[in-house]
């Protein structure tokens, strides 16, 4: 399909320019997707990627633009109306469906919002849906209520969606953000039919394997100007990395021998119904220690126990070698634990909240004046203090957090936990919703605490980045321990075959 | 003079001073429409029926902020008005001494705290939603004081109790000394305090607030406690002007009480308000019904307008309305 000059595009964008306030969000960037073609979209965020696609599908108009070709017809703009009449579709993280609304309703839902009052023809529209759902390979239950699905069929029924208003340009915002690895596998299936099928697709993702493995053209973005076009061919992440963030991505094992230290954190025989069992622990001064495995092997349970959510039933957990069984998150907190959620938007960070407030609702009994009351500048010294640390971009300490990009508000959840001096920090997922650059930040932090002695249980889906941050790796499944692997003899794909077989 | 405008925008608050203007065109509205507005009597009977209205809107405050509501606000202080009245009845009524105001208002307050606290346990601890759980109070505080009074008027105080309601001090008003001194507490509890904090992280989100180590059961428990304890002043404050108590006194005020925290700025989902807003709305809300019944407009006409006000300021303060603004500029 890369060289085949035959093809036609389905979007030619030349020279395209749009200024928020005195900003260039983008400075004459050209993007040209062919039909059939999948097309990643890459950058940082911020970097003007969700400009150029509101540019695509008539939210802005552009401030400028050389050429503007939507399936070989020239265009001054567009309006959102006429964008989709052409066939533009995007489907953005957040899906935009309606929870309460049945599948075959969610995938026709257009067609039934008509201007003339009439009824609905839902014989004709459960049609329509399973012949749409057929197209992609899938079969659903259409009269099942979308709150009922798992976020991965909510993602089928958005693009059942697109395709049922005859979108030939699909653009896609991290479709895989909250997908387990073989959700996100069927899902890539799923692209390639529809690209089979002459629909072109433009990919925005994170997660630079899965790029590299479906789109065959990446265009990298940084700063509103136009990095390149790269064919996948021969690309390496590294290198898409680096193009990404303009600087060299440090990708290697860190891996030392820790066995020596003391031990921090202990578990034996640790076991709650239905959950985990039989699971033995022991987390040293220093050390990280990943665990991987799929979704619902246990991870997260064990941390929730860990951190006095849960009280497990069977075995024993010992702190600093003192018995330790918390009653509660408050309990847990006060010895020294912290729990960096893995979500953070509903758990992790108070979204309505200002940043100064989010890092200090950890320390307020450490931030009182001699009234006993909260101390302004103090809660200010004290953001102030983390910004500085863990170099952290934020505005003013009194901006709502929601302001910040995900790797920034990521660092905010550190400094809110760092500010209680733990003795095990626990980071679940730390790296979801980050982009590449503010991953590998919170990676070298992730390794300066653990050089100052710091004990950190990382768990995370990626094996990669388990692999390169963590002294010792443990693969949970089933709600057991089921291996323990020293990165510096292990590869990544190795592990990946163990994962997933 | 725009710097200033723009400074003092900063300073107090883009609510704050956006009531403020609100307020200074009222006042000068009334006083060009009634030369006898802006003179001593007037005033001081505004200062004399703002503070009960004062009292039971801070009570609607925290839990509101908190993202709950308290329906029972006033019958809490009905309630607790028929605790005091009680006790200065078993003293002997009218002679009753200032030993036994002392121990009807202690009395009073431990009833009102109560009241609210038994709210808050089931709210934090059942997980009921709080309209229910404040509603079943309301109705069961009423059922209760209907039966305690036989649905009558309990009266025969003291006359030292009526210093509370009608007295003066420097000239100013008992009620609104008192009210003054309760919104100071109730603000720097709010803004400076660790249960304060609570307050505002439990309105935003309640489970986060609870990862992050804070007690939100306790938190709930406190705020519906102290909004019982504020409730507890307005009905001890009740019984001191009217110089009696009676299970419903004041029922129409329970909606006003909404109307002015919205009219201060609240956001209806909680996490995010403020009380010095919330007093100025009380004020204007007292300022427009005692102008409007100075210039000899219908009572009922003060009501309607209320409502009207609120509908205004929602379409001012609306984001919509701001973007058409700026795209105008």
């Amino acid at each position: 399909m890369l060289d085949d000059g035959a093809a036609r595009h389905a979007l030619r964008l030349k020279g395209v320019s749009k200024v928020f306030g005195g900003v260039k969000a983008l400075d004459g960037v050209d993007f040209d997707v062919r039909e059939g073609e999948v097309h990643c979209l890459a950058g940082e965020n911020g970097c003007g990627k969700s400009t150029l696609i509101k540019i695509v599908t008539g939210v802005y108009q552009p401030d400028g633009a050389e050429a503007f070709e939507l399936f070989g017809e020239r265009l001054e703009s567009i309006t959102p109306v006429q964008s989709r009449a052409r066939g533009v579709s995007v489907i953005w993280q957040d899906l935009a469906l309606f929870p309460n609304m049945s599948v075959a309703e969610n995938i026709a839902f257009d067609e039934m919002v008509g201007l003339r009052p009439r009824g609905v023809d839902y014989r004709g529209m459960k049609d329509r849906a399973r012949v749409v759902l057929a197209r992609l390979g899938v079969t659903l239950d259409l009269d099942a209520s979308l709150e009922t699905l798992p976020i991965a069929q909510c993602q089928v029924v958005a693009i059942a969606r697109a395709l049922m208003n005859e979108a030939r340009l699909i653009f896609m915002d991290e479709p895989t953000a909250s997908l387990t690895q073989s959700e996100t596998d069927r899902l890539l299936e799923i692209v390639r039919r529809l690209s089979a099928d002459g629909v072109a697709i433009v990919f925005v993702s994170h997660r630079l394997a899965e790029v590299l493995d479906i789109a065959s053209r990446v265009t990298v973005v940084r700063d509103g100007k136009l990095v390149g076009v790269y064919p996948t061919a021969g690309m390496t992440q590294a290198r898409l990395g680096e193009l990404m963030t303009g600087h060299l991505l440090e990708d290697h094992v860190t891996a030392r021998d820790m066995a020596t230290a003391p031990v921090v954190f202990q578990a034996q025989d640790l076991g709650l119904p239905g959950q985990f069992e039989g699971i033995d622990l022991t987390i040293r001064q220093g050390e990280v220690v990943g665990l991987i495995g799929l979704l619902g092997a246990g991870r997260t349970e064990l941390a929730h126990a860990m951190m006095g959510m849960s009280q497990p039933i069977s075995g024993q957990m010992r702190l600093h070698d003192q018995p330790y069984r918390p009653a509660s998150i408050r309990e847990a907190i006060s010895q020294g634990m912290a729990y960096v959620s893995e979500d953070r938007l509903h758990l992790g960070l108070l979204q309505k909240q200002s940043i100064a407030d989010n890092a200090a609702i950890s320390v307020l009994d450490r931030l009182l004046d001699r009234f006993g009351l909260i101390s302004n500048p103090q809660k200010i010294d004290l953001i102030r203090g983390w910004v500085t640390r863990l170099g952290i971009k934020i505005g003013q300490p009194d901006d709502a957090i929601s302001t910040l990009s995900g790797g920034n508000q990521q660092k905010v959840v550190l400094a809110k936990w760092l500010a209680t001096q733990p003795k095990l920090l626990i980071l679940d997922s730390p790296t979801v919703g980050v982009d590449v650059g503010a991953r590998a930040g919170i990676f070298r932090i992730v390794r300066d605490l653990a050089e100052q002695g710091l004990a950190i249980l990382l768990i995370s889906d990626e094996v990669s980045e388990v692999l390169y941050n963590a002294d010792r790796v443990l693969h949970m499944a089933q709600g057991r321990i089921a291996g323990e692997y020293d990165p510096r003899k292990v590869s990544v794909h190795a592990l990946e075959e163990v994962i997933y077989e | 003079m725009s710097d200033v405008i723009q400074r003092a925008r900063t300073i107090l608050g883009r609510e704050t001073f956006g009531l403020l203007i609100l307020m200074a065109v009222m006042v000068l509205g009334f006083s060009l429409a009634s030369p006898k507005f802006l003179t001593g009597p007037s005033l001081s009977s505004m200062g004399f029926q703002a503070p009960l209205l004062g009292l039971l809107t801070l009570a609607m405050l925290a839990p509101m902020i908190s993202g709950g509501f308290n329906l029972a606000i006033v019958y809490t202080a009905n309630i607790s008005g028929l605790a005091l009245a009680w006790v200065m009845l078993q003293f002997g009524g009218p002679e009753a001494g200032l030993g036994a105001i002392a121990l009807g208002v202690v009395a009073a307050l431990v009833v009102g705290t109560l009241a609210g606290a038994v709210m808050g346990a089931v709210i934090a601890y059942i997980g009921a939603h709080p309209i229910l759980v404040s509603l079943a109070m309301m109705i069961f505080l009423r059922g209760l004081g209907e039966f305690l009074t036989r649905g009558g008027d309990i009266s025969g105080f003291p006359p030292a109790l009526a210093v509370l309601g009608h007295g003066t001090f420097l000239g100013l008003p008992v009620p609104l000394i008192l009210f003054g001194l309760v919104a100071l507490v109730w603000h720097v509890m709010l803004r400076r305090s660790r249960h304060g904090f609570a307050v505002y992280m439990v309105g935003s989100n309640i489970r986060a607030t609870e990862y992050s180590g804070i007690d939100t059961k306790r938190t709930l428990v406190m705020i519906y406690a102290l909004s019982g304890t504020l409730c507890a002043v307005a009905g001890i404050l009740m019984a001191a002007r009217f110089n009696s108590v009676r299970v419903g006194h004041g029922e129409a005020l329970l909606l006003v009480t909404v109307l002015a925290i919205f009219l201060g700025g609240i956001d209806p989902f909680g996490g995010h308000g403020k009380v010095a807003p919330v007093i100025l709305s009380v004020l204007i809300l007292q300022v427009l019904s005692s102008g409007l019944n100075l210039i000899g407009a219908n009572q009922h006409l003060a009501t309607a307008v209320w409502g009207l006000f609120l509908i205004a300021v929602m379409i001012l303060r609306s984001e919509q309305l701001a973007a058409i603004f700026r795209r105008k500029d």
